[in-house]
């Protein structure tokens, strides 16, 4: 059974609201810029500086990372996994870097995220926003700004489209059936 | 993909676009601060070089530590082999001591495929004898692919000493591959006679071909094949195929200069030829490191095992 986490309403809220917070946490977005996690990660990146910059007139750098090359899994799949592009156009050194993914759940996306961002520069903080939280971390990592906490089985399944890539934004949740069915 | 890369026959043209698509991954790799990623921390890459070169030897080189994985330099000299060790007994060596690669370069053509008959490594033909340099051709596709932003339909012509080049060879296999038209050109004495079997034209005059390349790559002329008399002399070789400035201008003016080096300046090509903006051949070398990360990763990041549906 499928589930409606999201509508495009709740996800432009969401936004909305954290783009407020970070401005607030950070005192302005001076220094913040911002790094999406390929694939969807970007988008949602994008769209959150283009409202930081709306409430604060100021440009917000984004840049996209794809984290493959530093999975703690590669030689555990049977094939090397699919690798997208990284850009990252400016300097993260002594910058407030708010990383910026759809679901946090094991923690290991994140993990794999600050390494590389360590390999382009030392910056000043690194904070994570996140569409949606969905539990079960395996490594102690939290979330500074979250979209919606949503609980689930490991067995349920989470899915974030965004228009850029799908057509039209939702966040869905698969249920399994006390992860006896077809999950 | 295949466990092993030892041809350009070995590659679809799908395998071709996934590994150039990988390696422009690693060219953005390499233009960061830190230039190095943990993609193959605890894996061991063994440089297997039983005949000299410097160049290939340091690209795998680079391109293994760039990964993170640890890197052993064999080469002939000095070592076991120069004690007439087999290349078997030192294949098993390398076996025992728990290469998960082997980068293997060697005098004598098909050395690599024999290598996978004793070894469970993953082994990259890194040029062996008169048959095949595949890195080097997926680096020159690449090269290619960057600055005419396709393959499919480009024009090619392969300059000079094709008998005797490997890399002519692979690079043909994989022009062909992606659907780019080749021609090879050279001396009859120096054009293989099974060469249109490959789908590729063959002329004798350069001049004729010219004007309507998208792509000139010039190969280096060994010298040692002009006392073999398969041409009568470097002058005549130099007017006839060289890659002279007068020549250079009848190129289209968005046709690239390609070379695989070293280059015998004042032969196969002029000096200020080789010094033009249209020449790439210092981005050929950078490419060669991304593309043979992207191989490594590509061969040794997944287990190999029964893949998924």
């Amino acid at each position: 059974m499928t589930a409606t986490a999201m509508a495009p309403d709740d996800i432009r809220r969401a936004l909305t609201r954290i783009a407020h917070e970070v401005i607030e946490r950070d005192k302005g977005a001076d220094d913040v810029v911002l790094v999406g996690i390929a694939d969807r990660g970007d988008d949602l990146a994008r769209r959150l500086a283009a409202e930081i910059s709306r409430i604060e007139g100021a440009e917000v750098p984004v840049g996209v990372l794809d984290i493959t090359f530093y999975r703690d899994d590669i030689g555990l799949r049977a094939e090397a996994p699919e690798v997208h592009e990284t850009r990252i156009d400016f300097d993260v050194s002594g910058k407030i870097v708010v990383l910026v993914d759809d679901v946090l759940y094991t923690g290991r996306t994140i993990r794999s995220a600050m390494d590389a961002l360590m390999d382009f520069g030392r910056p000043r903080k690194i904070q994570l926003a996140v569409l949606v939280d969905r539990g079960h971390r395996e490594l102690p990592i939290r979330a500074d700004f979250v979209g919606k906490n949503v609980p689930t089985s490991r067995a349920d399944n989470v899915r974030v489209q965004v228009r850029e890539v799908d057509g039209a934004d939702a966040v869905t949740v698969r249920r399994s059936d006390d992860g006896q069915g077809d999950a | 993909m295949n466990d092993h890369l030892l041809s350009m026959h070995d590659l679809t043209a799908a395998d071709v676009t996934r590994i150039l698509d990988t390696a422009g991954s690693f060219r953005e790799v390499g233009s960061r601060v830190i230039k190095k990623v943990p993609a193959l921390r605890g894996r061991t890459v063994v440089n297997l070089f039983l005949e000299n070169s410097t160049r290939t030897r340091i690209s795998f080189e680079l391109a293994a530590k760039r990964l993170s994985a640890d890197v052993i330099n064999f080469s002939a000299g000095g070592s076991s082999v120069a004690k007439g060790e087999s290349l078997k007994d030192t294949a098993l060596t390398l076996q025992a001591m728990g290469a998960d690669a082997i980068v293997v370069r060697h005098s004598s053509s098909g050395s690599p495929l024999q290598l996978t008959r004793w070894v469970d490594a993953h082994v990259l033909n890194a040029g062996d004898g008169t048959h095949e340099h595949p890195t080097q051709a997926l680096l020159d596709l690449y090269t290619m692919r960057e600055k005419h932003g396709r393959l499919d339909g480009l024009r090619v012509a392969i300059v000079g000493d094709v008998l005797h080049s490997r890399v002519a060879r692979s690079l043909s296999i994989g022009l062909v591959t992606v659907g780019a038209e080749v021609t090879l050109v050279g001396p009859p004495t120096l054009i293989p006679p099974e060469a249109p079997a490959w789908g590729v034209e063959v002329s004798y005059d350069l001049d004729g071909v010219i004007p309507k390349l998208d792509v000139c790559y010039v190969l280096r002329v060994q010298r040692e094949r002009q006392r073999l008399e398969y041409f009568p002399s470097v002058r005549e070789y130099a007017r006839l195929f060289g890659l002279t400035s007068e020549r250079a201008q009848m190129l289209p003016e968005t046709a690239l200069i390609m070379h695989p080096g070293p280059m015998n300046r004042g032969v196969e090509i002029d000096s200020d030829v080789a010094d033009r903006p249209a020449a790439v051949i210092e981005e050929q070398v950078t490419n060669g490191i991304a593309i043979r990360m992207a191989l490594l990763y590509l061969l040794l990041g997944g287990t190999g095992e029964a893949e998924a549906a």
